[in-house]
């Protein structure tokens, strides 16, 4: 079974992987370190580096798409303990890119943790691992042991004056973890909730020290960036989003999977490269930016392109580049449910409108799934949804709150269809 | 239960990682290991680690019910979490979710009367290439799990379970 590692012609990060091939002298062989071998050899500046990450116009690929070369100017130059961590917590719905970046490559994450450190001037890392995929786990600490005995992580690297110390954190099942401030308290050993910002995590982050927070794509980009030049990464994409982006494809497609490309790429091409919905049904609608983006109607995601831009105008987000392709058979009431439940199943707890608004929004979509709608059920989801946006810490209430806002909005009759009827409008098989 | 000799290693291993006095950290670790050999975590094992890491035990207890992953009550020998999420119900996790709770004659939440396995329903394991995704005993994840799937992989288990018993 090799099918899913056909990552699509445009592939960079993913070029070259069979799964196999994940030690270090494969990565090596891929020309892995070389960035790094650059920078400490020739002595180039952490500015200068920093310099080509502005210019590569890499943005954050965890979902909200900040631009990471001004991430990192955010650190405090001359703060003495700093931390760079990088957040391998993929838990948002439809999302399996780091997972697989991990496994089959994890030294680029690495090399790219290491070059961030010296960037901003860090010792020590953390890659805070998702708790559910624990082979993943134990391939990055062989990876890791791998480095340090190559000399890549350690005191006086490859001989010059920057020392860095790196481990691998396991986590234990929490969604809310995947956000930057709850993954710090998780990683200091405490619950996951989230912290008020500001403070921002790069004036106080993890044990109260300067920290930068990273998604694993974004890493893994970094070591590109620093060998092929800035520009060189910018020209993959477009100008204010430089670079490729991996798209997880699940749901009713012919073969679910990661696929590496350009940004700006139309949907249709992503979809066919999926080998089409399943089936050969018709295309009903997609989430296109993991389960907290709107959902949008098959006419409006086939005329789109799949960049930051072009998904915003359309309506939603490119999110963390999960894209969940449903077909004409799926019932929308049905699939928003199973959303609302995992919402309120993963509310931490503080905040009280995501909290009680998760459960009040999962217990009228359970009763109008099982024929027990009632009248103004659909005001009210929506009226409950707009209170639970931006009343909470941290974005997971808002990630709550925009599916069901899109789904309502977009299939306003199969919801009216499911209380008057008391039954689904299509022929469901969720 | 006190922490065995082994367990200590571990965790001892995990503290290291962590900055000096920020031992705290170590804590999910902790529980990981005590839970790995134990199957659940018992108040008394709470208060080991608690004592062990220097925390409070109340501190401790927050991590360990915050988590989806750590048992307060003893489980089966294996347990079987099922991602429900809304990637794998697309891909047939529902069809697996009947015929797990169907073979075992279990519901969620619930263990079989040989104490084998207890069936609990999952979040999204970041893997819905590969739906449906379910993990056994939160450390193997095993993937597309048809019912021809599962009947294999149930086999195994049995198997597995039973030659450790022989060698016990």
């Amino acid at each position: 079974m090799r099918t899913f590692l056909d990552f699509g012609s445009d592939a960079v990060l993913l070029a070259g992987l069979t799964g196999d091939n994940w030690r270090l002298k494969d990565y090596v062989a891929r020309g892995g370190y070389e960035a790094l071998k650059k920078i400490l050899n020739e002595h180039i500046a952490p500015e200068e580096v920093l310099a080509e990450i502005k210019l590569s116009a890499l943005r954050g690929r965890g979902g909200a798409g900040f631009p990471t070369g001004m991430k990192w100017s955010f650190m405090p130059p001359n703060a003495p303990e700093k931390y760079v961590v990088c957040n391998a917590d993929e838990g948002e719905p439809g999302t399996f890119k780091d997972r697989d970046i991990l496994r089959f490559n994890p030294h680029a994450v690495i090399e790219g943790m290491i070059i961030a450190a010296y960037v901003m001037g860090c010792a020590r890392g953390y890659n805070y691992i998702h708790g559910e995929i624990w082979e993943v786990y134990e391939r990055c600490e062989e990876a890791l042991d791998e480095a340090r005995a190559a000399g890549f992580i350690g005191s006086h690297i490859m001989g010059s004056g920057f020392s860095f110390e790196l481990f691998n954190h396991h986590g234990f099942g929490a969604y809310i973890c995947g956000e930057e401030t709850a993954l710090l308290e998780s990683l200091e050993g405490k619950k996951g909730q989230s912290r008020y910002k500001p403070p921002f995590p790069a004036n106080v982050g993890l044990y109260g020290k300067p920290t930068t927070v990273n998604n694993v794509e974004t890493l893994a980009c970094v070591p590109l960036i620093v060998k092929n030049g800035g520009q060189w990464f910018q020209n993959l994409g477009q100008p204010n989003a430089g670079g490729t982006k991996i798209f997880s494809v699940s749901g009713d497609v012919e073969r679910p999977g990661n696929y590496e490309l350009r940004l700006g790429t139309p949907f249709a091409t992503l979809l066919e490269m999926a080998g089409g919905v399943r089936g050969g049904r018709r295309l009903k609608a997609v989430i296109p930016g993991g389960s907290s983006s709107p959902v949008l109607p098959a006419a409006i995601m086939m005329e789109t392109h799949l960049d930051y831009n072009s998904i915003a105008k359309a309506g939603s987000m490119l999110g963390s580049g999960a894209v969940i392709v449903m077909d004409e058979t799926r019932c929308m009431v049905r699939c928003l449910q199973r959303l609302s439940e995992f919402y309120h199943e993963e509310s931490c707890g503080q905040c009280t409108p995501c909290r009680e608004g998760t459960g009040w929004l999962a217990r009228i979509m359970h009763r109008i799934e099982h024929g027990e709608g009632r009248p103004g059920d659909i005001e009210m989801l929506d009226r409950i949804a707009h209170d639970i946006m931006g009343r909470t810490i941290c974005a997971m209430g808002d990630a709550a709150a925009l599916p069901v806002r899109s789904f309502i909005k977009h299939f306003h009759d199969e919801f009216e269809y499911h209380i008057k009827h008391r039954r689904c409008q299509v022929a469901d098989h969720v | 239960m006190p922490l065995s000799a082994a367990t200590r290693q571990k965790i001892d291993k995990a503290i290291a990682k962590y900055p000096a006095g920020r031992q705290q950290s170590a804590v999910m670790a902790a529980l990981t290991i005590a839970q790995t050999e134990h199957g659940w975590l018992s108040s008394e094992t709470l208060r080991e680690v608690a004592e062990y890491l220097n925390m409070p035990p109340v501190a401790v207890y927050e991590v360990a019910s915050f988590y989806s992953m750590y048992h307060l009550k003893p489980m089966g020998r294996y347990v079987l979490t099922l991602c429900t999420n809304l990637p794998c119900a697309l891909q047939g996790s529902d069809v697996a979710a009947r015929y797990l709770q169907e073979t075992l004659k279990i519901g969620w939440k619930e263990t079989t009367p040989d104490g084998m396995f207890t069936l609990l329903q999952g979040e999204c394991m970041g893997a819905c290439q590969e739906a449906p995704v379910l993990l056994a005993n939160h450390q193997r994840m095993c993937c597309k799990m048809t019912p021809p799937q599962i009947d294999a992989l149930l086999v195994q288990l049995r198997a597995e379970a039973s030659q450790e018993e022989r060698h016990e």
